[in-house]
């Protein structure tokens, strides 16, 4: 029985942040530490090796390390400034027409002889893609964003791993705006976490930084940046590896009169 | 209430939209996670009024069967004022 921790990153929703944790949560992991893969489950549109800064470096894929011509160590692309990170790239598009829930599951048993962590990046919605996935997964983060459509559809795919066995299944809140918070013109972190029923991993602030990151293919966790993302990227997998780290206070981002002005507001008068 | 909401209820603004976000969702939350479409609850709740009335006489108006959601348990509620109840069922059991 492996030690490895094989973890599903997902959301139903496209375009909450899911490549962007799983490649943020990786080189944050293996700055840790851990030696870490992580794994492009998007075949139609691959993007992880974009955000890590690796698309030029790519030879095998997936695709090729599962018919068998080539071996696994070939297709992994180690990271230059972080080399206990290895990405596993997707292989091409039209794999999806015979991949299987089983081949899947291959590969990731191959990565599970050599790693720690395996970050599996899922594509968006629930249909092969994610079944495929979510096969090879043993627990799985739940990326959510505090919107109606993001919430709706991350609740669909909870209740699809919940029915696979995949456990636990915890939750990271992105793209939380303090001050819209604090106005309640935003779904509160409670909100999220009381309609959804998932512990908390993490909740990551909406952070300007994150798109300079992506520009230039270095993952915010890459430097020792003070961004809010960073620390917030920093925290989610010090907790994966069981460190007891408090979370974030949105309503401690603003302070001042007008955040106790709000406040007051707040009090319920009956 | 909170003091916000008297104020906008006073001035007669809108209230924030966090709570009709989560009000919204919760509702929609239900019918997913049941996988039961509105025209099929309709039924459902047609059929349970008229089981119901064979025993008693229930307030149709004021009668509401919903599904609620809490901590990803979806139960269905029914709320059926009573009237009367009709002395001798059709077919009783011996209770």
């Amino acid at each position: 029985m492996s030690t490895t921790r094989t973890i599903l990153i997902c959301s139903g929703k496209g375009g909450v942040g899911k490549t962007t944790t799983t490649a943020n949560l990786g080189i944050a992991l293996a700055r840790q530490g851990a030696k870490t893969v992580v794994l492009d489950a998007d075949f139609g549109l691959r993007n992880l090796d974009l955000l890590l800064g690796l698309e030029n470096r790519i030879v095998y894929t997936a695709q090729e390390v599962l018919a068998e011509t080539c071996r696994l160590e070939q297709a992994l692309v180690k990271h230059k400034q972080e080399p206990n990170l290895a990405l596993l790239p997707a292989g091409n598009p039209r794999m999806l027409e015979w991949l299987k829930p089983k081949d899947m599951q291959a590969i990731v048993a191959l990565l599970e002889r050599q790693f720690d962590y395996v970050l599996i990046d899922c594509p968006a919605g629930i249909e092969d893609g994610f079944k495929n996935a979510a096969a090879a997964a043993r627990e799985a983060v739940v990326i959510t964003t505090p919107e109606v459509a993001a919430v709706r559809d991350a609740d669909r795919v909870i209740g699809l791993l919940n029915t696979k066995g995949v456990q636990p299944v915890q939750l990271v809140l992105n793209r939380v705006r303090p001050k819209m918070m604090s106005n309640q013109e935003m779904l509160s972190v409670d909100d999220v976490t009381d309609i959804l029923a998932l512990p908390l991993l993490g909740l990551v602030f909406e952070d300007e930084q994150v798109i300079v990151s992506t520009n230039r293919g270095e993952p915010l966790t890459l430097s020792d940046s003070s961004s809010p993302a960073a620390q917030a990227y920093g925290n989610i997998a010090q907790r994966l590896q069981g460190e007891d780290i408090p979370l974030m206070d949105p309503s401690q981002a603003r302070r001042g009169l007008r955040a106790r002005m709000r406040k007051l507001m707040q009090t319920r008068i009956f | 209430m909170t003091l916000k909401d008297f104020i906008d209820k006073l001035l007669r603004r809108q209230p924030a939209s966090a709570e009709t976000a989560k009000e919204r969702l919760q509702l929609v939350l239900a019918h997913d996670r049941s996988d039961l479409n509105p025209e099929l609850l309709e039924q459902m709740r047609r059929e349970i009024l008229e089981v119901v009335a064979r025993y008693v006489e229930i307030d149709l108006a004021e009668g509401d069967v919903s599904l609620e959601t809490e901590d990803r348990v979806t139960a269905l509620v029914a709320n059926l004022p009573i009237r009367r109840s009709i002395a001798q069922p059709s077919k009783g059991g011996t209770l």
